[in-house]
């Protein structure tokens, strides 16, 4: 099979739109909600989650065969705690104020629902290269809407974008409401992006 | 004569006519000017002489007392704080060049939702949006700009009841999921000492204030330990700095006994409420420490802020309020309690009554559950002794 088939490119992009772990399986909320107050950390923790489940897939991958199946959820555990600990590491080490704003949900990727999702249901079954491709997909379908939620959520909060300020708009007080720095504006324009997208793909 | 101009436009707008994206419109006005004389051909169908548009007016009408007050106290406000002679009627219209355009922004916006959404579904338009869009003006500070009313009304009637399936089926209160948004959205355009008192003359009415100009509500000044200077006389007449409909007691008071006379709002919430917060006030009143100023106004509570307001025009709601009778009792004691509880107890929130009401809001289909379960639970027992 060469490496990317019609049926490999499924697995990478079926995540991105119709089969989103976010939008259409509705998992992986909390972070969602909790990171995306700026655009910046957003854009941090969908990267680490794409890493980690992309390699976590990867290595579940190579070992499916050999773990026995009454641990295999503590065998995932300890390979998703391992990765964690070194995006964690790494972040702190290379981007110290971001690490700082995601504070605990760095450490908290390990109970991301998208991540066990991935392993138990795609990583166990097939081999390591689609595996890497399903994680890769998963977690950029994962990023692209922390990304969306987290621009709008700093443009109308606080009129920046990565930090930097708009010029204009930041004087126009509509550009700073402070509903959308909190969690529960999140979940309001978290909704508004599911909706938009069932509008887009009835299926 | 009404009927005939509605009679003649009719054809435009039906199936096949010129003006067929109209028909929602069309429709809304024609029943609001007249009683629809549709009724149903089969079965057997009780009538009631009141239907939700007529309720809906009665509401409107029992808000004019409050709002002409409201007016009024605009410009009261204004000309005693400028220090200038005036007489009344330069005070009311002052008033009235200030809240009018808030009022025409409210229904443009939210009936121009309701009415893109009611083309949308193919629906009816549904008559709902009549009292929020008064009440929504009388509960935002005078000094609220308009673009900033228009996004809050387009969010409450968007997230607040087209989402949840239109007019009737909303959980919240949208005219208070408005006043929420702006709050949270724009705090310092919400509270605080400088919002309450429109400062600039409109249209060569009224004064300009300074920009440095500030004037707290009483509640906001007991917020911050500082004695208030208004006299009860004037907290129930409502010459008082506040949201622009909730300062006069008087004037709630008469919308309270139209309701209550029509029979549009239920006495025991309304009443439960008021026990509610007696009770917490006075609890509140004899234990807390003398350092606490907003606890210790006692039953000033009642008269300050929005608590009138609020117990009169908005945990009356049939829609999002309680259904069962006993149920209406708890449900009000709780509203009434919460108020009083959040003023005294959180100083970030000088006024709780909006997010009392909006709590509640949330746990009336509980208390509903419970009182219906009880009554299955004591029939069933009945059934089971036999």
């Amino acid at each position: 099979m060469s490496l990317f088939s019609s049926a490999n490119k499924e697995v990478l992009t079926g995540p991105l739109n119709l089969n989103n772990p976010v939008v259409t399986q509705v998992l992986g909320i909390c972070s969602a909600l909790a990171v995306t107050s700026q655009l910046e950390p957003a854009i941090v923790m969908g990267l680490s989650v794409t890493v980690i489940t992309a390699f976590a897939n990867v290595i579940i991958s190579l070992l499916r065969n050999t773990v026995p199946n009454r641990i295999r959820i503590i065998v995932q555990l300890v390979v998703v705690a391992t990765l964690v600990t070194i995006v964690s590491q790494v972040l702190k080490a290379f981007a110290y104020d971001v690490s700082v704003q995601l504070s605990v949900y760095v450490g908290l990727i390990i109970t991301n629902c998208i991540l066990m999702g991935r392993l138990e249901a795609f990583a166990m079954m097939n081999g390591p290269w689609e595996s890497f491709l399903d994680g890769v997909g998963s977690g950029l379908g994962y990023a692209w809407i922390l990304v969306a939620v987290g621009f709008v959520r700093e443009l109308l909060g606080s009129a920046s974008l990565l930090g930097y300020e708009i010029p204009f708009l930041s004087d126009c007080a509509f550009f700073h409401n402070g509903m959308m720095t909190m969690p529960a504006m999140a979940l309001i324009i978290l909704g508004c992006v599911i909706w938009a997208h069932r509008a887009i793909n009835k299926e | 004569m009404i009927k005939e101009f509605f009679d003649k436009i009719r054809p435009h707008v039906e199936e096949g006519g010129k003006f067929h994206a109209f028909r929602s419109l069309f429709d809304g006005f024609e029943t609001f000017a007249l009683v629809p004389n549709t009724t149903s051909r089969t079965g057997v169908a009780i009538h009631d002489a009141i239907d939700s548009k007529r309720i809906m007016s009665f509401v409107v009408i029992a808000l004019i007392p409050a709002l002409l007050v409201g007016m009024y106290n605009i410009g009261y406000q204004n000309y005693t704080l400028a220090g200038v002679e005036a007489g009344f009627f330069e005070m009311f219209a002052y008033g009235l060049v200030v809240m009018l355009p808030k009022i025409v922004v409210s229904y443009v916006v939210g009936l121009g939702i309701e009415f893109v959404v009611a083309q949308w579904k193919n629906e009816e338009i549904q008559e709902g949006y009549l009292v929020s869009g008064m009440l929504i003006p009388m509960i935002v500070p005078v000094a609220t700009p308009l673009w900033m009313l228009g996004v809050a009304v387009a969010f409450s009637v968007i997230f607040a009841k087209e989402i949840f399936g239109g007019t009737g089926m909303n959980i919240f209160n949208p005219a208070l999921v408005a006043r929420a948004f702006l709050f949270f959205a724009w705090p310092t355009w919400m509270s605080g000492d400088k919002v309450w008192v429109s400062t600039s003359s409109v249209m060569g009415l009224g004064c300009n204030l300074p920009d440095s100009f500030t004037c707290a509500t009483p509640l906001g000044d007991a917020a911050s330990g500082i004695a208030s200077t208004v006299s009860p006389m004037e907290m129930v007449c409502g010459l008082m700095p506040g949201s622009i409909g909730e300062t006069s007691v008087v004037a709630i008071a008469i919308g309270a006994a139209i309701l209550l006379l029509t029979r549009i709002a239920s006495w025991k919430t309304m009443g439960g409420v008021f026990l509610g917060g007696v009770l917490t006030a006075l609890l509140f009143d004899a234990v807390c420490s003398p350092e606490n100023m907003v606890a210790h106004l006692g039953l000033n509570h009642l008269w300050l802020g929005g608590f009138c307001f609020g117990a009169v025009f908005m945990a009356t709601d049939p829609v999002t309020g309680c259904r069962t009778e006993k149920g209406k009792y708890i449900y009000g004691f709780l509203i009434g309690a919460l108020a009083i509880t959040i003023r005294v107890l959180n100083p970030g929130y000088p006024e709780g009554m909006m997010l009392a009401i909006l709590f509640m809001n949330m746990f009336a289909p509980l208390i509903d559950y419970c009182f219906v379960q009880r009554n299955i639970n004591k029939r069933a027992k009945r059934v089971a002794k036999r």
